[in-house]
């Protein structure tokens, strides 16, 4: 039996014994995927649609009944007035609503562009002017058919130039937002695991002063690194795998890329975020100071940072450079390329290189300020 | 082979503007039960961790085990045990996982580990815990069973940094019968206390008062040098002076039991 396998299966036994870490270990990144696949969606899904249409006629009927028809939309009122709508939108009863106005037939056919206004709830913007957008193309769909029928469209552009305008949702078409999540997630859960096991766990042995045995021993620091941060690295590559498995079967998130290029970039994710756990744990004495700072220096930028939840693209230019030493944002862009746009390392080569640019000097910063310890 | 089992000259160790250890010199004999005395921050600790390779010395060196402490930092390890202030035992582990996870660290086979577990287990008479989590036991069980564990891979010096404090007076007995227990198998042990009536108990005692040694030999010949009656006396007569000197703000190490815990 040599040293390292007993340091191996001691740290087992710490995570075995601790129920509720383990617990919160195995079904944190479960439970994060379901949580942010039915709470956070950005999806276009079930909206409840109010229509107001004073005088309807045979255009007004077809436009709504399109509406109706797609799936996406469910009317859940029809008023005669503009004023009608403020009780459904205060009371959350409408997300959007369509506003005829009288003659609406009427105008379609004779040329003169037929008014209709879409309402839309604004309280969530991005959700706001996803709805906004969608509800336009509906719209403009049904006045290009229409006009293609020999009837002329509802719109002036529509109509004068004939072309519907298209717009299609490259490697995400059906605007899934799991599919964007899914990559971040899995930054987000090995970040958890890695910067945030390994913290506690290094500075629990300093507490405890279990950390001196172990120094006094003839273990080398290394020896003593790897027992610690072994277990740690499987977890998180199961946890990996687990939200694969899970965002594939119950969100369908599609993984086009290779899968071995994906694990070996995770692994280089994990490596980093270890050696920033090892780092944190080299700098403070106590596990609660210590978390402190995984969550504040690790986990927070994290999710803030890396495009995971807040596209970069629309970040001020200061925290965009900020965000090129944060190791998610580099993860997330590589997740994404492989998973949605099924990408080779060909295309991702210099965000693999940032990684592992940023592990190696992690590692040996780590390496080297554990070792200034016993000095 | 020397019969020395420490030999310390000049050791030196400065933390900043603070001279935590003051040049000292001392030799222990192979076998010996030498006491390390002084006040909280008179530096016992701070010399330990020197001796046992967790600090670098700023100046002076020592053999520990006819090794080098800055040159052969390995070969020190191995031939030394090692239970810290701190418990040094895995609360959530067994005594017989712990032995085991100890065992191996120090690179005992199998069979080894096996044999002296049980053996362990019956000399301290808690076989019948043996896998029961360490966190349940009384404390005086954990600090014996600490002190066996330190002893697993039977090394030549075992080293104790204060291993009493915070047991009751009949644990403490207990644990010094295990102490002469190992140095009658020809363990060389070097403890610090600041329990004075332990002193007694040591073959040869050395009195560090703000860094520096003020007093060694052996209890008895101690007492008839500086014509006390007790250790405890020679021991407040020894750190008075500093005391005050530290309170005029000129002692270096700011006063014995002001400076806190060793670094």
């Amino acid at each position: 039996m040599t040293a390292l396998q007993g340091l191996l299966r001691k740290e087992f036994f710490h995570i075995r014994r601790d129920r509720r870490t383990a617990a919160v270990l195995i079904a944190l990144p479960v439970v994060q995927v379901m949580l942010f696949g039915y709470a956070i969606r950005t999806d276009v899904d079930d909206v409840r649609l109010a229509v107001v249409d004073p005088a309807p006629d045979s255009a007004t009927i077809a436009l709504r009944n399109r509406f109706a028809a797609g799936g996406v939309f469910r009317t859940v009122a029809v008023v005669p007035r503009t004023a009608d709508l403020d009780p459904l939108f205060e009371s959350g009863k409408a997300q959007q609503a369509i506003v005829f106005y009288p003659g609406f037939a009427r105008d379609l056919g004779s040329g003169v562009p037929a008014k209709l206004l879409i309402l839309t709830d604004a309280t969530e913007p991005n959700t706001g002017s996803l709805l906004q957008s969608y509800a336009e193309s509906v719209v403009n769909q049904w006045a290009g058919e229409s006009g293609e029928s020999g009837r002329a469209g509802p719109f002036g552009p529509a109509r004068s130039i004939r072309i519907v305008p298209q717009s299609r949702m490259r490697f995400n078409p059906t605007r899934e937002s799991s599919n964007l999540f899914v990559p971040g997630l899995m930054a987000f859960v090995l970040t958890i695991i890695s910067s945030l096991m390994t913290a506690i766990s290094l500075t629990r042995e300093k507490e405890t002063g279990t950390m001196e045995a172990l120094l006094v021993s003839p273990l080398r620091p290394w020896e003593i690194i790897a027992g610690k941060v072994t277990p740690y690295l499987a977890i998180g590559f199961i946890s990996v795998v687990a939200v694969l498995v899970e965002a594939l079967l119950v969100f369908h998130v599609p993984l086009r890329g290779s899968v071995p290029l994906l694990l070996f970039e995770g692994a280089l994710y994990i490596l980093v975020s270890l050696s920033l756990g090892i780092l944190i744990s080299a700098r403070t004495s106590s596990q609660r100071v210590a978390m402190m700072f995984a969550l504040l220096g690790t986990m927070l930028p994290n999710i803030l940072l890396s495009g995971f939840i807040f596209p970069l693209e629309s970040m001020p230019a200061a925290l965009r450079a900020i965000s090129y030493v944060i190791p998610g944002r580099w993860f997330v862009a590589i997740a994404r390329g492989i998973m949605l746009k099924g990408i080779g390392l060909e295309y991702v080569w210099r965000e693999t290189l940032f990684l592992a640019a940023m592990a190696t000097v992690l590692l040996v910063a780590s390496i080297r300020s554990f070792n200034e310890r016993l000095e | 082979m020397s019969d020395l089992a420490i030999h310390a000259s000049g050791l030196t160790r400065t933390f900043g503007g603070f001279t935590a250890v003051d040049h000292i010199s001392f030799d222990v004999n192979a076998g010996e039960v030498f006491g390390f005395l002084g006040a909280n921050g008179a530096g016992k600790t701070t010399a330990m961790r020197m001796l046992i390779g967790l600090l670098q010395p700023s100046a002076g060196t020592a053999r520990v085990a006819g090794h080098d402490i800055s040159r052969e930092a390995e070969a020190v390890k191995r031939s030394i045990g090692y239970m810290s202030q701190r418990f040094s035992l895995y609360e959530d582990l067994t005594p017989r996982e712990n032995i085991r996870l100890y065992g191996g660290i120090y690179g005992l086979t199998r069979e080894q580990i096996r044999e002296r577990t049980a053996q362990m287990l019956e000399r301290l008479g808690v076989s019948s815990v043996a896998d029961t989590a360490v966190r349940g036991l009384p404390l005086g069980w954990r600090q014996k069973l600490a002190f066996s564990v330190a002893l697993v891979h039977r090394p030549r010096i075992v080293f104790l940094d204060e291993p009493t404090s915070g047991v009751d007076p009949i644990t403490r007995r207990q644990f010094w019968e295990l102490i002469y227990e190992a140095a009658s198998n020809g363990t060389t042990v070097l403890v610090t206390t600041h329990y004075m009536d332990e002193a007694e108990y040591c073959d040869r005692i050395s009195i560090m008062v703000a860094g520096r040694i003020a007093a060694m030999g052996t209890p008895a010949g101690l007492k008839e040098e500086f014509k006390v009656e007790s250790i405890d006396e020679l021991f407040v007569q020894l750190a008075r002076p500093a005391e005050a000197s530290g309170a005029a703000g000129a002692g270096k190490a700011g006063g014995v039991g002001k400076a806190g815990e060793t670094p």
